[in-house]
């Protein structure tokens, strides 16, 4: 083929080559925009579905410990055993990738925007409610915007890990980037398998600094606090007490842009069980 | 439904738990696996996290790792390793699924160690304690029930992790599922699966006993001071 003779990394089987990404460019940028869409859809079909159960949840507190601990179980499925496991109804198609991934993000945000929602301040919503707002209004104008930082916290959790689960979907066939990868190990193609895999990297990378932004300009209160405040010097006293406040469970804790929500992702995912277990003993 | 059926069917079978390729040498194999993986990475990734935790130093670090951990594909790494220098086999199963589990107790037991009460380390030192005392007797039985998180979160991480080794020749209940995509028998894939889910499973209710088990004395212990 034309590809062998054009280039010599291709025949020496380099890590990187640059005629790989020229000649099979076309195949590259397919796999990246089905990596996308999958990610995107994903993320949107998990939120248009987390949001009406965060509600209901909020609404029906009994209802919090059943449907986390279904998240739970769905969460510790291994995402291979997943996609198999929906063979038998959806076969090898796109519907059951996307399915697998929607769960996954769906545990992700529905704890992401339950823990954020939770931990708006009491006395901020009664001063609300003495104001005269109505629930909406209280969700819309006063819960949801409080909340943002956790909840983008949780988008870009769940957009971050997806694109990296995207590339499992290769097993039956629609793994966005993670088709290269498979066929490149079946090949032992190596810079077919290191430029997806860095693409899979980059594209979470720029996922993640698109949502940085995106709450950036959703929060602009939140820039101009910044610029006073004295006790950013001592960042590692004054975030501690607020953190203990609301447990270890959940991504509540403000202050994410100094990283110093991150502990609380690491935690969250059984995050829910010890949570009420404190919360009875004492 | 058929599918289901063989699959239940199949697991119910004598003739597929026996033998060279059988479910128990697989579930062995997958337990080996995980097994050595979250040991080698206890062994690297608690110091660290429990030393930087204890200094209070190095939290930049000790919480990126866990955030580079995310965005980089499993998959990926695992293939990147295989046709790498390390070549197809366990050593390259073993080294990818011990990063994956670095990543989730190092910021784990970092951060339980930065959530200890800086009142109560105060105290200790008021009372005398050396530096290594109270790492000993308050840091530490305080940080453990956030570090046997962090071990719950990388075994479970590590047992899913496992199952993808199968893409790489490795040995494990994901075998199951990615020969017999290969080889179209869906009872197998489905079968193995329904094995991967509930070893999953298992290990995560097993360590979730054993973290409420251990956490339960300094539990007891703040309801008797309060």
């Amino acid at each position: 083929m034309a590809i062998v003779a054009s280039g010599t990394c291709l025949r020496r089987n380099a890590w990187i080559c640059g005629d790989y990404v020229r000649t099979r460019s076309d195949e590259l940028w397919s796999a990246t925009r089905e990596h996308i869409s999958l990610t995107v859809s994903a993320v949107a079909l998990g939120l248009v579905i987390a949001i009406p159960l965060v509600l209901f949840a909020r609404r029906y507190r009994v209802t919090v410990a059943w449907i986390g601990g279904l998240a739970n179980v769905l969460y510790t499925v291994p995402s291979l055993a997943f996609f198999a496991l929906l063979l038998p109804a959806t076969g090898l198609s796109r519907t059951t990738v996307l399915i697998g991934l929607v769960a996954y993000t769906l545990v992700v945000l529905f704890r992401g925007l339950l823990a954020g929602l939770d931990a708006v301040p009491d006395d901020v919503r009664e001063s609300a409610r003495g104001m005269g707002y109505g629930p909406v209004r209280l969700l819309l104008t006063v819960e949801v915007p409080l909340a943002l930082p956790a909840i983008m916290a949780a988008v870009r959790l769940a957009t971050v890990s997806t694109i990296a689960l995207v590339t499992v979907g290769a097993v039956i066939g629609h793994g966005g980037l993670g088709n290269l990868i498979y066929d490149g190990l079946n090949e032992s193609f190596k810079s077919e398998v290191l430029t997806a895999s860095v693409l899979c990297v980059a594209l979470a990378i720029v996922a993640d600094l698109l949502l940085v932004i995106v709450q950036w300009l959703l929060t602009p209160w939140r820039h101009h606090r910044r610029r006073q405040p004295s006790r950013t010097s001592q960042p590692s006293r004054a975030p501690r007490g607020d953190a203990r406040g609301d447990g270890t469970g959940g991504h509540a804790g403000g202050g994410q842009a100094h990283g110093h929500g991150r502990p609380s992702l690491a935690g969250s995912p059984p995050g829910s069980p010890t949570g009420p277990a404190t919360g009875t003993t004492t | 439904m058929s599918t289901l059926t063989g699959a239940f069917h199949w697991l119910t079978t004598g003739s597929s738990w026996r033998g060279g390729e059988g479910i128990a040498t697989r579930l062995g194999q997958h337990l080996m696996l995980t097994g050595a993986s979250v040991g080698i990475a206890c062994a690297v990734a608690l110091p660290v996290g429990i030393g930087l935790g204890h200094l209070g130093r190095g939290g930049t670090l000790a919480i990126n790792v866990s955030n580079i951990g995310r965005a980089v594909p499993t998959f990926a790494v695992l293939v990147l390793l295989a046709i790498g220098p390390l070549g197809l086999g366990d050593t390259t199963t073993i080294t990818a699924l011990t990063l994956f589990a670095i990543a989730p107790l190092v910021t784990n037991s970092y951060v339980g160690m930065r959530e200890v009460d800086p009142g109560a380390i105060e105290a200790a030192r008021g009372m005398g304690m050396s530096g290594a005392q109270v790492l000993r007797r308050v840091e530490l039985p305080l940080a453990l029930p956030m570090i046997l998180l962090g071990l719950r979160l990388a075994a479970v991480q590590v047992v899913a992790t496992a199952t993808i080794a199968a893409f790489i020749n490795g040995g494990g209940l994901g075998r199951f599922v990615v020969d017999g995509l290969a080889n179209n028998q869906r009872d197998r894939v489905v079968g193995g699966a329904i094995l991967v889910a509930v070893l999953a499973l298992l290990v995560d209710g097993l360590l979730f006993a054993l973290s409420r088990l251990l956490s339960g004395a300094p539990r007891t212990r703040s309801r008797a001071s309060a």
